[in-house]
């Protein structure tokens, strides 16, 4: 199976037992990357199907403050893509179960090399990544490359796509497509737009391949409402969150966060 | 005529930016190419220039200077120190606060690095009745409290940005985090040739005004074209204005001066033509200070208003095809050229403005008997005497 293949196939088989996918978000090096490495084996053990691992970096436009914080504790790191894929390659040798994707800006791939970054994550295991600010009239490079090894290449639509854009971008998503819940940048949310959950059905409509919600997803009661409406649900500054307040005691505390979000996740 | 329609300048420009802002990003391309052929909006805009900002601003001989150089030059100063406000950014903001208007937008929004173009969008806001909001980088804020002041005067709402360096690029990543927030009601003026399209774009063409003033000064002062344009580059907008109606003319010779800060060797400058490598950030392919592995590093310069990391997109093209030369002087060169200006005309040029003609001091020697030159003068120093006497211990 391809990464692409992989990506899918974990939400796919979840959705066919009655469930949404849960696919928590992390900072990587946040606060350290034996932190990160301790949550991603809590990720599996609450029942995640995807992991959506962040490549910080100096300049995340589309984060809010949670996720930022949690990029300025990263980057004391001095963080780098080798390093990451390293860091992959490792985790799958230890058997980790859950298909991992990256979730970074675009100039580090940039500087990284297109073809040499798909080639090495592929060789370390690593599923696909998610470029926020890489639209569709950019991505084709980045498209191509992932193609060649078999990548998820995940794209993003927002409640501001029109749906003749939102299908020809769904088309071109490979793993799954991203469906951004609000206008605005990441954040845990009280209140998710009314109007949700229809587009949502209008995207799964459209989309070849399955469509996860993210942004401001942070209580079971949203999971719960959701669920029904998307194939995979997006949890990422609720968490990280909990990592900032507790930090390498974290992975416990979010194992019990990501279970009972999970256990929401049932249609 | 570039941009292409993706946006770019062969290979840089472009639009990277998260997919909400994509519709908005074409609903203003579409808003603007329409205006921009409307005379009525055409009207109103050259009205304001005028009658409100001080158009058009003189070509000044400045002849104690070139005296100074040794007397071989014809050299003049695009005098954009004298608009209201006191710099180039009104043209732009005009524009733009203008643009926003006839688009419905009832709030404006802004990034600002030592306040300058803050300032001039507070202006154009009240001035055309609109609400605005300016993004501050936290330490910006204090260093430059007196413009937080003049802002808030012009009844706009400073917000300080505590995120990351804390300076301008972190201002514009507040700005973005804003506008994609609030897209539906909001118009961001970007202060700059900077951003993703239309914005570079944009925002040249709506300082080109610079350019056709004084191509059309000097061939009427000397009967010929000049030699030599130089003007500083930070984002790069009034160096985009004035080498634009220029670039067809083969002859003219276009010099972009940056900031060499510290030196170029001391990772204190923003040289980022000079000494930067091509990168994605704020939602455009440009040349970037970056570190090995594509995180953005920090910029300084003495003139607030040349410390950004990037640098249009369009001067990223004109080095590349070689049509423009990209050179930098660093703190001390600008500073003597501050003086020197200031002693032999009179004038008293922003810091920005000083690193322009700090270039011509170093290369007059070099240069034959009646070059004619024009220097922008983008902009007038009263903002920065306070930093000037710190500086010199005074």
């Amino acid at each position: 199976m391809t990464g692409a293949e992989r990506v899918r196939e974990a939400i796919e088989e979840v959705n066919r037992a009655g469930r949404a996918a849960l696919i928590p978000y992390f900072c990587a090096w946040d606060p350290d990357l034996e932190t990160t490495r301790a949550l991603l084996w809590a990720a599996a053990e609450a029942g995640a199907s995807v992991v959506e691992l962040g490549f910080p970096f100096s300049d995340p436009l589309a984060d809010g403050p949670t996720i930022q914080a949690a990029t300025q504790r990263a980057l004391r790191h001095r963080p780098t893509l080798e390093a990451l894929l390293e860091f992959v390659a490792g985790l799958y040798n230890e058997g980790y179960p859950l298909p991992v994707v990256i979730m970074g800006y675009y100039n580090p791939f940039f500087r990284f090399g297109l073809a040499r970054f798909a080639r090495e994550a592929r060789r370390a295991g690593l599923c696909g990544a998610i470029i926020p600010d890489l639209p569709l009239e950019e991505a084709r490079p980045w498209l191509r490359e992932a193609r060649k090894q078999g990548l998820s290449a995940v794209m993003l639509a927002a409640p501001t796509t029109p749906p003749q854009r939102l299908e020809r971008i769904a088309r071109v998503s490979t793993g799954f497509l991203y469906y951004v819940s609000v206008t605005g940048i990441t954040g845990a949310r009280e209140r998710l737009p009314e109007d949700l959950a229809l587009r949502l059905d209008l995207a799964r409509e459209v989309s070849p391949v399955p469509v996860a919600v993210g942004f401001g997803i942070s209580k079971p009661e949203q999971v719960r409402l959701l669920a029904p409406h998307a194939h995979a649900l997006v949890v990422g500054s609720a968490l990280v969150r909990i990592i900032g307040k507790e930090g390498p005691r974290a992975p416990a505390r979010v194992r019990k966060a990501l279970s009972e979000l999970v256990s929401a996740a049932k249609r | 005529m570039l941009p292409n329609r993706q946006g770019k300048f062969g290979p840089f420009g472009g639009r990277f930016v998260p997919e909400t802002l994509m519709p908005a990003l074409s609903e203003l391309e579409e808003a603007y190419r329409r205006f921009k052929r409307d005379p009525g909006f055409r009207r109103e805009l050259s009205w304001y220039l005028r009658e409100y900002a001080g158009r058009p601003t003189p070509l000044y001989p400045a002849r104690r200077l070139s005296q100074a150089l040794g007397g071989h030059l014809r050299l003049y100063l695009k005098r954009e120190d004298l608009l209201h406000t006191g710099a180039h950014k009104i043209n732009n903001t005009l524009g733009q606060v203008l643009l926003a208007r006839r688009m419905g937008k009832r709030r404006v929004i802004a990034e600002t690095g030592a306040g300058q173009h803050g300032v001039a969008t507070a202006t154009a806001a009240a001035l055309l009745g609109l609400e605005c909001v300016v993004y501050m980088g936290a330490k910006d804020t204090v260093r430059q409290a007196m413009n937080v002041f003049r802002m808030e005067l012009l009844g706009a709402r400073v917000v300080p940005v505590h995120a990351g360096t804390q300076t301008l690029k972190d201002a514009i990543n507040e700005a973005i985090r804003d506008w994609v927030t609030h897209v539906e009601d909001t118009f961001y003026v970007i202060g700059s040739v900077v951003g993703p399209h239309p914005y570079p774009m944009m925002v040249r063409d709506f300082q080109s005004v610079i350019g056709r003033e004084a191509r059309r000064q000097i061939l009427r002062l000397e009967g010929r074209l000049p030699d030599l344009v130089i003007a500083c580059v930070g984002g790069g907008s009034n160096a985009m204005g004035i080498f634009h109606p220029f670039v067809k003319d083969q002859v003219v010779k276009l010099i972009g001066v940056e900031a060499a800060g510290e030196g170029l060797d001391s990772d204190k400058h923003s040289a980022t033509l000079t000494a930067g490598e091509p990168g994605v950030l704020h939602g455009m392919m440009t040349y970037l200070l970056q570190d090995r592995v594509g995180q953005i590093k920090g910029a300084h310069s003495i003139a607030p208003g040349l410390d950004y990391p990037g640098v249009g997109p369009e001067h990223a093209f004109l080095k590349e095809c070689g049509r423009a030369e990209y050179v930098a002087v660093d703190d001390e060169e600008a500073l003597a050229a501050f003086r020197l200006l200031s002693e032999t005309e009179g004038i008293i040029p922003a810091l920005e403005s000083a690193h322009a003609v700090a270039y011509l001091v170093k290369i007059a020697d070099r240069l034959p008997r009646d070059t004619i030159v024009i220097i922008n003068l983008s902009g007038r120093g009263d903002k920065d005497v306070a930093a000037v006497k710190e500086y010199l211990g005074k």
